[in-house]
């Protein structure tokens, strides 16, 4: 691995620059950014750098690095170029990218599976076919074009020094029985996803719209109790453990569990009810420059040294027990979890009527600040 | 007869049962493989298409039904089931676009293109999405509301990836079991050639494994369909049989009627050796050559016998008239016989009376009938024809004589009958002869005493259609 000049080049670019100005002024307001700038978070690099592999993806790049690095370490003859965007500016770019406006990546992955089928539906994507694509269920793998990396719980979080044991929430129900009484300490302390920042927000909100309708009364709830809506996860996750939000909704659970293993005071739980598990899609986009670099890539990321390295990057939760999960489930997980499938059906959400009606309604109830 | 005879060499242009049968079984069986193939492919991707083109016309009414007016406004809230029902195509691209009044695009792709022809409101056709062939439909739904009046179709299209993957399962599916169906059919028409062509086999074993101077008919039991060889073969070794005993019996009676008259000419030739008396000596030469002219005619009658009865077997039946038969009967009469001044007289219809046979037999047969009237009957003696009568026509000859006794007429036709035996003027084997082409032209010897006195000995044979254009009534 020293053979490779491995740099990590953080660009100081909008989102980090928007990470500092967080820190700069403490008693920030919570909630909705201006439109973000179609551009990278931030950028690594990997490898030999002379013609890398252009990999755009919505993970941090301190997650996915050790994962990148285990794979140029079975190829010594690629480099890679790791592009950190938000998922909704990836999605705008990755579709220039495909109209020809802009430079094609090589491979995109992206949290947002409903705008990643609607750009391999609009025939943005190249097919693979390998040993690995062909063990992938059918719901991670859509016309072997697009395929699901990862595995991801939307969990919900709590700051345990502020939450009693017997309020925990352990499933939606749970949750809107906090927020039931008029008035109840967790007005305005419950945070989740602005879906319209976020484009795995959106999909999540959207998945949960499907699966029960807790979904109705959730949205109502929130909106009644002043819930934050806000881009990311990070934000949520922070303000949770500074105390400023009780409660943290639909959260991104390989983030939770990062930062809960350094932080003692959150609690990370898979809602009982039902857990939304998302499995990060990715392809190799019909422009791309260098599609053998990524399929490579791509059947690394399948294989099961793939696979463990995203395990151990937490970008594959293990649900059960808790001695080997990340976790804990003890009820049988296989009956809740949900994974959101890849398949045509995931065009719905991108339906722009759809989602404009959607948004609408979000935007009745929850107003974000 | 000999017996090493060669096999005969099969000739090679002519190419065998089984060959012909597999050939004609392969040329039906492939050319039904042909026509049942496109069959096939047809009715896999027409079956593919009905069952994908339900579920887009499914996936578009919930599209449509989804539809509603509010305040002036289409909102169009698709149903996600809409687009689940579309992802039972699993692998197949989905293309939707609403289109509301003035072609305004209200969601979906705007570069769906709508049919070329709105004949009705639900209409299926065939385009391009993004690359690929697509199947569309376009649903019409009509709006009359005070707010909005007018109609938004709904189209909703695929990739024909699971169609063409559905079309191909069905068409392999029914190939597989016409591929099936065609071994079974190749082994049954193997079976049922070889069954078929196995009686010959066995005939073939039967006649090679028999005795060669056996002619008894052949014992195997066999189908309808070929049982008819062995009937040949068993006719054919019977008229064989027949022959060769015709034969046999010829060379007996011979031998047998030859020795007795050449042993008393042997005698009275000694007999004259010793006769010192002329006048004697003339009456012994006088008997010598009697019974020299009775030897002669005997050896000629069996000459004839056989030839006749040869020809009977041999020669080709030919049309014949009974009159011309009647006339050389007359020409070729032995005159010595009747040169008492007797006249044989002809009595024949003025219509040809047509037989099928052999007029050289028939002649013989004749002119021994006519001999006979006039060694034995009295004159005057008739030779006649009479015209067809119930498919019968006659050729008989009739004298005034009380002709033989009848219990002589049952046995009249065996070859020397005659308890006499040889006489000088006949050998009795007359009869035998008349009775024998009678027999070869499937008629009879028949005799009829006249109820007038009188008797008539003729042949009664089965009539023959004229030549074209004198079929008889």
């Amino acid at each position: 691995m020293t053979r490779f000049a491995a740099l990590l080049c953080l660009l100081a670019l909008a989102c980090a620059g928007a990470a500092a100005r967080a820190q700069d002024h403490p008693p920030e307001p919570i909630g909705r950014r201006g439109p973000e700038p179609v551009a990278p978070e931030a950028v690594a690099q990997f490898g030999d750098l002379r013609d890398p592999i252009v990999m755009r993806g919505a993970v941090d790049i301190g997650a996915i690095t050790p994962v990148l690095r285990a794979f140029l370490a079975t190829r010594a003859d690629l480099g890679i170029r790791y592009e950190q965007w938000g998922s909704n500016p990836l999605g705008t770019e990755t579709r220039a990218g495909c109209a020809g406006r802009a430079p094609a990546a090589d491979l995109v992955m992206s949290s947002a599976a409903d705008q990643q089928v609607k750009l391999v539906n609009d025939g943005c994507a190249r097919a693979h076919v390998s040993e690995a694509t062909a063990r992938l269920a059918p719901a991670e793998n859509w016309r072997n074009e697009l395929f699901g990396i990862t595995r991801e719980p939307a969990v919900i979080i709590y700051n345990r020094r502020l939450v009693r044991p017997e309020e925990a929430p352990r499933s939606r129900d749970d949750l809107l029985d906090l927020l039931r009484p008029d008035p109840t300490r967790f007005a305005g302390r419950v945070g989740t996803y602005d879906i319209e920042a976020s484009g795995l927000g959106y999909l999540f909100a959207f998945a949960d719209s499907q699966q029960a309708t807790t979904f109705g009364s959730l949205l109502e709830a929130f909106g009644r109790t002043g819930a934050i809506a806000t881009c990311c996860s990070s934000e949520i996750t922070d303000a949770v453990i500074s105390g400023r939000l009780l409660i943290g909704y639909n959260i991104l659970g390989s983030y939770a569990l990062a930062r809960a293993a350094t932080n003692p005071d959150l609690a990370v739980v898979a809602p009982q009810d039902y857990t939304l598990v998302l499995s990060r899609a990715a392809f190799i986009p019909r422009q791309a420059r260098h599609p053998e670099g990524a399929a490579a890539l791509l059947d690394f990321l399948l294989s099961d040294r793939g696979r463990a390295e995203l395990t151990r990057a937490r970008l594959i939760v293990r649900f059960g027990a808790p001695e080997e999960a990340d976790l804990d489930m003890p009820d049988g997980a296989s009956s809740i979890l949900r994974l959101i499938p890849l398949s045509a059906a995931l065009l719905a959400a991108d339906d722009r009527q759809k989602k404009r009606l959607f948004t609408e309604r979000w935007r009745d109830n929850l107003r974000t600040e | 007869m000999s017996e090493a005879a060669a096999p005969p060499k099969l000739r090679p242009r002519v190419a065998s049962i089984g060959t012909r049968l597999a050939l004609a079984v392969a040329l039906i069986l492939s050319g039904g493989g042909v026509v049942v193939t496109f069959a096939a492919l047809a009715y896999g991707r027409d079956a593919a298409h009905e069952a994908f083109d339900r579920l887009l016309v499914g996936a578009a009414n919930q599209i449509a039904g989804a539809i509603r007016i509010q305040g002036g406004e289409v909102i169009v809230d698709i149903p996600v089931s809409a687009f689940e029902l579309m992802a039972l195509a699993p692998e197949d691209r989905v293309a939707w676009r609403v289109v509301g009044p003035g072609g305004v695009t209200l969601t979906g792709y705007d570069e769906v293109g709508r049919p070329a022809r709105a004949t009705a409101d639900t209409v299926f056709y065939n385009g391009e999405f993004r690359g690929e062939r697509a199947r569309y439909v376009s649903v019409r739904r009509r709006f009359a509301e005070r707010a909005f009046s007018g109609t938004v179709d709904v189209i909703v299209g695929h990739t024909m990836r699971a169609r063409d993957a559905l079309a191909w399962d069905i068409t392999s599916k029914a190939l597989l079991v016409l591929g099936l169906a065609g071994v079974l059919m190749v082994g049954l028409a193997v079976f049922a050639i070889r069954s078929a062509l196995a009686p010959l086999r066995r005939i073939e074993a039967a006649l090679s494994w028999r005795d060669p101077h056996d002619l008894t008919p052949l014992e195997v039991d066999l189908p309808r369909e070929t049982a008819i060889i062995v009937t040949a073969i068993n006719r054919f070794m019977a008229r064989l049989n027949d022959q060769m005993q015709g034969q046999r019996r010829l060379i007996a009676d011979a031998s047998h009627q030859l020795r007795t008259p050449v042993a008393a000419l042997r005698a009275q030739a000694e007999l004259a050796a010793e006769e010192e008396d002329p006048a004697r000596l003339r009456a012994i030469l006088a008997r010598i050559r009697d019974r020299a002219v009775g030897l002669s005619r005997l050896t000629s009658q069996l000459l004839n016998h056989a030839l006749i009865i040869h020809r009977a077997e041999a020669e080709p039946a030919g049309l014949i008239d009974l009159r011309t038969v009647a006339i050389r009967t007359a020409e070729e009469s032995d005159h010595e016989l009747f040169s008492s001044g007797a006249d044989l007289a002809l009595d024949v219809p003025e219509d040809p009376v047509w037989v099928r046979g052999d007029a050289l037999s028939l002649t013989e047969a004749c002119k021994n009938l006519v001999n006979n009237a006039f060694r034995h009957g009295s004159p005057p003696v008739v030779l006649r024809v009479a015209a067809a009568q119930g498919g019968r026509v006659r050729i008989g000859v009739r004298d005034r004589g009380a002709g033989p006794p009848e219990d002589h007429w049952r046995d009249a036709g065996a070859r020397f009958s005659r308890t006499a035996g040889v006489t000088p003027d006949g050998a009795g084997l007359g009869l035998a002869i008349v009775h024998a082409v009678a027999k070869a032209h499937s008629g009879r010897l028949v005799f009829e005493a006249g109820a007038r006195g009188g008797f008539e000995a003729g042949l009664d044979l089965p009539a023959a259609a004229g030549p074209a254009g004198e079929a008889e009534p």
